[in-house]
């Protein structure tokens, strides 16, 4: 067998086995962010975070979803309870347990946060890949509404998207969040791919012939998705902040059983100077979650810039 | 240079085209539809069909659309369904406190974004460095309504020294020309009233500046840090001229460059910071009036709102941009 | 006395997390008052860097500088960074290699003159002006007190360049240091502007240092050649000696590797085998013993010290012999 088939096959293995050997990026950005504190705390605080989320359920002592008695008769305009036997932080403004839905709001939280960044990133994939792999006027049409959605100050964007729906619900947070950062996403995977397809090594492949796919999934793809991961872990922390906005606002969701800290936060504005601590603590859990993302994502961006290897 | 703001003034114009597109877009995607949306609790099939045919429902979308521009460009946006006024006549009069507020946070913003970027630039590595690198972090982390609470709080409620809302105290009896409180007081000579003014504007200007503040904090560092590698620098230092001139000549007036840019696109910030800030403070002005329209479903206010958004924007970019090119010459080429 | 007098002169980079790399190894020589020296080496030999230490324009951190750089008697390194910044621009001036890069983006060419002049001659800014349009017409710049206003994009590769000679010489330094300034340019702009700055020193007699690696450039302009290798410089001669007879086997070896018009066709060009490598300890070593031709085991064990020969100064154990270089027919 012989021919052009024959030949693209021998360049794909070529290819394949040229991809190997040397330090890879990514064992180096690794290495480089294990010396680094900042690195470390962000990544801490993350998985700290995670595991909460993960392991609330158990470690919550009352059920986060339902009122108790004991708690809603203590509620007056004036006063909402604070620590009392068996309650550790005592009531919120609906006789909820504080203590538990504060526990179980990790959850919720990383849920929005990681839904919303997830559907970002999907869509902003799929724009800013066809864009940069077609070029031309493909990338021409999809770059100009990107950059007119990019235009748009993002809570008002979000607040249009969220408006648009007749009543609030968690959905509504997590979608109009996540139209914000599509835009960003397409723009990135798009810029990264151009770069790639002027580089040395893809002009390379394309002269011996291999496949524009094999081109796009295994070179130009994976070198991308190093900025892409970075923005992911800070669009994570924006979500959050955004989301936890977006309820401040009233447009997130109505039901009062739901534990998310944004909306924890967001409607205990009016009871600030009857219990602050049920801002407080949902706030301080949200900083500190956004921190430790945003440490993360910006000492990744460091370890995987080209510049910074010797 | 004329010609340069001529076709930059051209080149705004289909942005606010397509901007306005999506505007009316978001309209007709509005819960039950366009008409009942705008008209609220008094929808009746009588009035729904009355406004359907203001609308232009029943033509084609084309027609829809020119109808709707037309309206945008006369400025009328119907009446509020709160509180019945006219929309633009709303706006007319809540303006003002908006861009004293905004106005206010950025120039904190600069003012005290600029220097600290600077500062920690210079001393790379050391202390005021890795404070200022973590101001910016908090600056972001922190949701501005919160740090709106969390002022509110300390200083209103716990501290006493600070208003906690509004504009300027019930009691005192101010007169208002322009509709800038502090200006007012000024060119009134009613200097209580204007420092009562001041005392409202300094913690709702502090909670809108935290975001603007981080970002030009950290610009201004990388800009600095990248322009001090600069060939060019060299040659200044090569040249034997003072630290200060090399500083102000060569190395600042580089690394303001993207500096400038960024301030633009913080009206971006500064606009959606203001929603969340006015609503904290109660601050009389278009944010607060958002929310409100928020809460209450009001779409002919939001949809008049969103337009100006879109126009303030576009129209602040486009001073950004001639101001980028009075300041580097290399822009003017194109 | 020499107008300048380095002696010893070494520049260690240590950087965190990497081993300490030594980019200039104990050079010495002189320049005397209205003589050219050619600093020759190809990338990697050190000379930028022993112009940018005779100059104190190091960056900031992570080096160490060790040895004398005498120039008028005072030693460069032991200055002050006041000390320092009152004779650069007015005493020593340096002319850079990529002249867009070099030149202030945003202020215009007169200005980036008139604040040398300025700044050391003390010239009110309206008499500064004057003298900098005359300036650039001395550097052979059309239309001078145009381009006063005039930004560096607007002109063209060779015209930037004229303007950072007009720059560095604004103040009549004694002595002026050119770095590779004719790399970035197209090959009949680099002779212009070779033949300009061969006119002008003549002309205000003053010192230059040419640092090059195009040994065309040295041909037609230096009056002393020290070529550079690994940090250190391996010879020395006068510019005729050094073409006629080169004794270390690097020159030769770049002597021989120039294409000639007049070489029959079909014959091989003659590379020096192998590349720079940079972190082998030279310490107990000739740092060219992996790439030459005549290399004895002696070049590796022991290091090879610069002494007189014929006239110049060699660093070689094994050096051609002078009859050699005049066989092969290399000259010019």
């Amino acid at each position: 067998m012989t021919g052009p088939k024959l030949m693209r096959r021998k360049a794909d293995r070529i290819d394949e086995l040229a991809g190997s050997g040397g330090t890879s990026l990514a064992a180096d950005a690794v290495r480089r962010m294990l010396r680094s504190p900042v690195a470390i705390t962000g990544a801490v605080i993350t998985v700290l975070f995670v595991l909460l989320a993960i392991l609330s359920p158990f470690l919550a002592p009352k059920n986060p979803f339902i009122p108790y008695d004991a708690l809603k008769n203590t509620l007056r305009p004036d006063s909402i309870p604070g620590p009392m036997p068996g309650f550790v932080l005592g009531s919120d403004q609906n006789g909820y347990d504080f203590f538990s839905r504060l526990l179980v709001g990790s959850q919720q939280t990383l849920i929005v946060g990681v839904c919303a960044t997830l559907i970002g990133v999907f869509f902003g994939m799929v724009i800013g890949g066809l864009a940069g792999a077609f070029g031309g006027w493909v990338d021409t049409l999809l770059m100009r509404f990107t950059d007119i959605l990019l235009a748009i100050p993002s809570l008002l964007l979000a607040i249009s998207i969220a408006a648009l729906f007749s009543h609030g619900t968690q959905w509504t947070v997590i979608v109009a969040v996540a139209v914000v950062s599509v835009p960003i996403f397409a723009r990135l995977l798009r810029g990264a791919m151009l770069a790639q397809r002027a580089s040395d090594h893809v002009l390379a492949a394309t002269a011996l012939g291999v496949r524009r796919r094999t081109i796009v999934f295994r070179h130009m793809l994976p070198n991308s998705m190093g900025p892409v991961i970075v923005q992911a872990t800070l669009t994570l922390a924006t979500s959050i902040i955004d989301a936890a906005a977006l309820s401040f606002l009233g447009l997130g969701d109505s039901d009062p059983s739901r534990a998310e800290w944004g909306l924890m936060l967001g409607r205990s504005q009016d009871y600030l100077d009857v219990k602050p601590e049920l801002a407080f603590y949902p706030a301080i859990a949200i900083i500190l979650v956004a921190l430790g993302f945003t440490l993360l994502g910006e000492s990744l961006r460091e370890a995987l810039d080209p510049k910074n290897r010797r | 240079m004329l010609r340069f703001i001529i076709r930059r003034l051209l080149q705004a114009i289909p942005t606010l085209l397509v901007l306005s597109i999506l505007v009316f877009a978001w309209l007709r995607l509005l819960p039950g539809g366009p008409a009942e949306a705008l008209l609220g609790d008094k929808a009746t099939p009588a009035t729904v069909a009355s406004m359907n045919r203001v609308l232009g429902l029943d033509q084609p979308i084309f027609v829809q659309y020119f109808k709707f521009l037309g309206r945008t460009l006369t400025g009328d946006f119907g009446n509020s369904l709160t509180s019945g006024d006219p929309v633009l006549a709303e706006i007319g009069r809540r303006f003002p406190a908006t861009i004293e507020l905004s106005g206010c946070a950025l120039l904190l913003a600069i003012v005290c974004g600029i220097p600290l970027g600077y500062v920690a630039a210079r001393h790379r590595g050391r202390f005021i460095d890795n404070a200022a690198v973590m101001t910016t972090l908090l600056g972001v982390a922190v949701p501005v309504f919160f740090l709106g609470v969390l002022l509110k709080y300390v200083f209103a409620q716990k501290l006493g020294i600070l208003p906690p809302s509004g504009r300027q105290d019930v009691t005192i009896d101010a007169t208002h020309v322009t509709g800038f409180f502090v200006l007012d007081g000024l060119l009134t000579g009613e200097y209580d009233a204007a420092w009562d003014a001041v005392k409202h504007l300094i913690l709702p200007s502090i909670a809108l500046a935290s975001v603007p503040f981080a970002v030009i904090v950290r610009i201004t560092r990388a800009a600095v840090l990248d322009v001090r590698e600069e060939d060019f620098v060299r040659t200044a230092e090569s040249k034997g001229l003072t630290t200060k001139v090399i500083r102000r000549r060569h190395v600042l007036r580089n690394a303001l460059l993207p500096v400038s840019t960024t301030i633009g696109l913080q009206t971006g910030l500064l606009l959606a910071g203001a929603v969340l800030t006015e609503t904290v403070f109660n601050w009389q002005g278009l944010g607060s009036l958002l929310s409100e329209g928020i809460q209450r479903r009001d779409y002919p206010r939001l949809q008049a709102l969103l337009l100006l958004a879109a126009l303030v924007y576009v129209l602040v970019n486009l001073l950004v941009d001639i101001s980028y090119a009075i300041i580097d010459p290399r822009v003017r080429v194109r | 006395m020499a107008l300048l007098e380095v002696r010893d002169l070494s520049v260690v980079f240590r950087r965190k997390g990497t081993a300490p790399f030594t980019a200039v190894d104990g050079v010495s020589f002189d320049v005397e008052p209205g003589r050219t020296v050619g600093l020759v080496g190809e990338s990697g030999s050190g000379k930028s860097v022993t112009a940018l230490a005779i100059m104190g324009l190091l960056p900031g951190r992570g080096r160490e500088v060790r040895g004398s750089v005498r120039f008028e008697s005072v030693d460069l390194l032991t200055l002050n960074d006041r000390q320092l910044r009152d004779r650069r621009g007015r005493d020593l001036a340096m002319v850079f290699q990529d002249p867009l890069s070099s030149l202030n983006p945003v202020i215009p060419i007169g200005l980036q003159i008139t604040e040398v002049l300025e700044r050391h001659r003390g010239m009110p800014r309206k008499q500064a002006r004057v003298e900098a349009a005359d300036l650039l017409n001395r550097v052979g710049i059309p239309d001078p007190r145009r381009r006063l206003s005039e930004y560096p994009h607007q002109l063209s590769g060779g015209m930037r360049q004229r303007a950072l000679i007009a720059i560095a010489v604004a103040c009549r330094p004694r002595l002026l240091i050119a770095d590779e300034p004719t790399t970035a340019l197209d090959v009949t702009i680099q002779a212009q502007i070779l033949a300009l700055l061969s006119e002008l020193v003549k002309s205000t007699d003053t010192a230059l240092i040419m640092i090059t690696h195009d040994l065309g450039v040295v041909a037609g302009l230096c009056d002393e050649v020290n070529v550079m290798y690994g940090g250190r410089v391996v010879e020395r001669a006068e510019r005729h000696a050094l073409f006629n007879a080169s004794r270390h086997p690097y020159t030769h070896g770049l002597l021989a590797s120039i294409p000639r018009l007049d070489a029959p066709r079909g014959e091989k060009l003659v590379p020096i085998r192998g590349s720079v490598a940079d972190n082998i300890p030279w310490e107990h070593a000739c740092a060219f013993a992996p790439r030459c031709p005549n290399a004895l085991d002696r070049c590796r064990q022991v290091r090879p010290e610069l002494v007189p020969d014929y006239g110049g100064m060699l660093r070689c154990h094994n050096p051609v012999g002078p009859l050699m270089a005049a066989e092969q027919g290399v000259s010019r």
